[in-house]
């Protein structure tokens, strides 16, 4: 198995170039969580040229909305949602300095050429094991979007979670080279 | 002929709320079984280790009583109302929302319901999607199935042409799985309805879904052979667990299948991500 690469955030230009596709980081510090309507929510403010409730320079959002956090917990299950979903607004997060993205699934061209003009990093979390997924994070408040209820930007602390580089600031995409690599053809 | 029994809604209610919180909890032993047996056939690296979390994570999730996933899902309830019950103390849908409601509140469940075209969230994760049988006899048999919304994203149904036939059938399912790629969170299960109308197929395939994991189709061998040729194709797409590439793309294909009218031949593929969650009780 490959070694887990540490890693912090806030994510700089360095970090990022230094990371490639297929590499498996362990990611630590504090990102936000976002999904579809805080997306458009932030998109839209960035548009009208409203001042932002969060500020994106360095930062990461994870793609997540929990489950409601239980009086003797930290935080409910949470784990990624599809990405494709946040594809529309990412571009214009990434000039807004955006640097990392943490979801599942594929990202369509516009992001790809995205992620390598801002140096930034699409990360994929494992779907669907959000009850284990909440046991690294340490702290979890509420950032932005409070009336979003599910769906509002919070703010995590995380430490060591596990996390795989899709794609990287050289224009690779782990989904594209993994079929290749492991798909069995008919003559064969 | 039977003498009618009575069912109270508050009966229905708590079943219904039950169920719901069971299933977002407690991963079905067929399922789990299945993916444990899976590691051992899965020839990359990358893939096995995603396949030891999942299993990880089913073994805390129901240890803690915490949610499988965060998407706890939209609530499809399937109900066999035997024809000599007679539900009393209120209105049986009602009560089906009703249970979905207090399952999701009690159980601090997501309530991930909206209105289509606002967005705004409804609150309580109903209504509820809920599918009627009259049957013979004097029970309720309820299946609760929280159906999460990445993977039904990548399902999908095709009114194809009788002469598309067989081939064209598989040709429909294979390809929808490629298309769906990482998305709908691999391994996946594949439910598969033939025949019937556009919306008694789509029907089918979701209930396909109910089948106990891996158990072949036993009213139809031709459908127990396509179901295993179907499987073998999509695992040799090289999706692997999660999309991060490998041999285990999906751990079944489930097909039920009905008569359909002499034009038509409609085929639906409901997808089911690796926490294929669904609880029944009979009451």
């Amino acid at each position: 198995m490959k070694k887990f690469i540490r890693i912090n955030t806030p994510l700089t230009d360095k970090v990022c170039d230094e990371l490639n596709t297929g590499d498996m980081v362990l990611l630590s510090g504090e990102v936000y969580t976002g999904r579809d309507v805080a997306h458009r929510k932030l998109f839209e403010a960035i548009l009208h040229g409203d001042r932002l409730p969060v500020n994106l320079e360095g930062e990461t959002i994870f793609y997540a909305a929990p489950t409601p956090t239980r009086p003797d917990r930290l935080i409910g299950s949470v784990g990624p949602t599809t990405s494709l979903r946040m594809d529309k607004y990412s571009p214009k997060l990434m000039e807004m300095g955006l640097k990392g993205m943490i979801g599942k699934g594929k990202r369509s061209p516009e992001v790809m050429e995205a992620i390598k003009k801002f140096k930034a990093i699409y990360f994929g979390a494992i779907g669907g094991v959000a009850a284990l997924t909440s046991r690294y994070v340490k702290k979890a408040v509420v950032a932005a979007y409070d009336e979003l209820g599910p769906e509002a930007m919070m703010r995590l602390e995380i430490v060591d979670l596990p996390l795989v580089v899709i794609n990287d600031t050289k224009g690779r995409d782990l989904y594209d080279e993994a079929v290749k690599r492991h798909r069995i053809h008919f003559s064969e | 002929m039977g003498t009618v029994r009575e069912i109270s809604c508050e009966t229905i209610i708590e079943t219904i709320r039950k169920l719901f919180m069971e299933a977002n909890t407690d991963l079905g032993e067929d399922v789990l079984s299945a993916l444990k047996e899976s590691i051992k056939s899965e020839d990359s690296e990358l893939g096995r280790h995603v396949l030891e979390k999942i299993v990880e994570n089913a073994e805390i999730a129901k240890e803690e009583s915490a949610p499988l996933c965060q998407d706890t899902g939209l609530a499809v309830v399937f109900i066999e109302l035997g024809q000599d019950v007679h539900i009393v103390g209120g209105n049986f849908c009602n009560a089906i929302h009703k249970g979905v409601k207090r399952a999701y509140i009690d159980g601090f469940l997501r309530k991930s319901v909206c209105d289509p075209l606002s967005r705004e969230n409804t609150g309580d994760n109903t209504p509820a999607i809920v599918h009627i049988e009259i049957v013979e006899g004097d029970r309720i048999k309820i299946t609760a199935m929280p159906k999460g919304g990445g993977s039904e994203n990548m399902s999908s149904c095709a009114m194809l042409v009788p002469s598309a036939g067989l081939e064209g059938i598989k040709r429909y399912i294979v390809e929808s799985v490629e298309k769906a790629g990482p998305n709908p969170c691999p391994p996946t299960i594949i439910g598969v309805g033939i025949g019937g109308s556009i919306e008694q197929s789509s029907i089918l395939a979701k209930k396909a879904l109910l089948r106990p994991l891996g158990e072949k189709n036993q009213s139809d061998s031709r459908l127990a052979k396509l179901e295993e040729e179907i499987l073998e194709e999509i695992n040799r797409l090289g999706i692997g667990p999660q999309g991060y590439g490998g041999r285990i793309t999906s751990l079944a294909v489930h097909i039920e299948m009905m008569p359909c009218h002499i034009a038509s031949l409609p085929v639906a593929v409901n997808i089911q991500c690796h926490v294929a969650r669904h609880k029944e009780a009979t009451i």
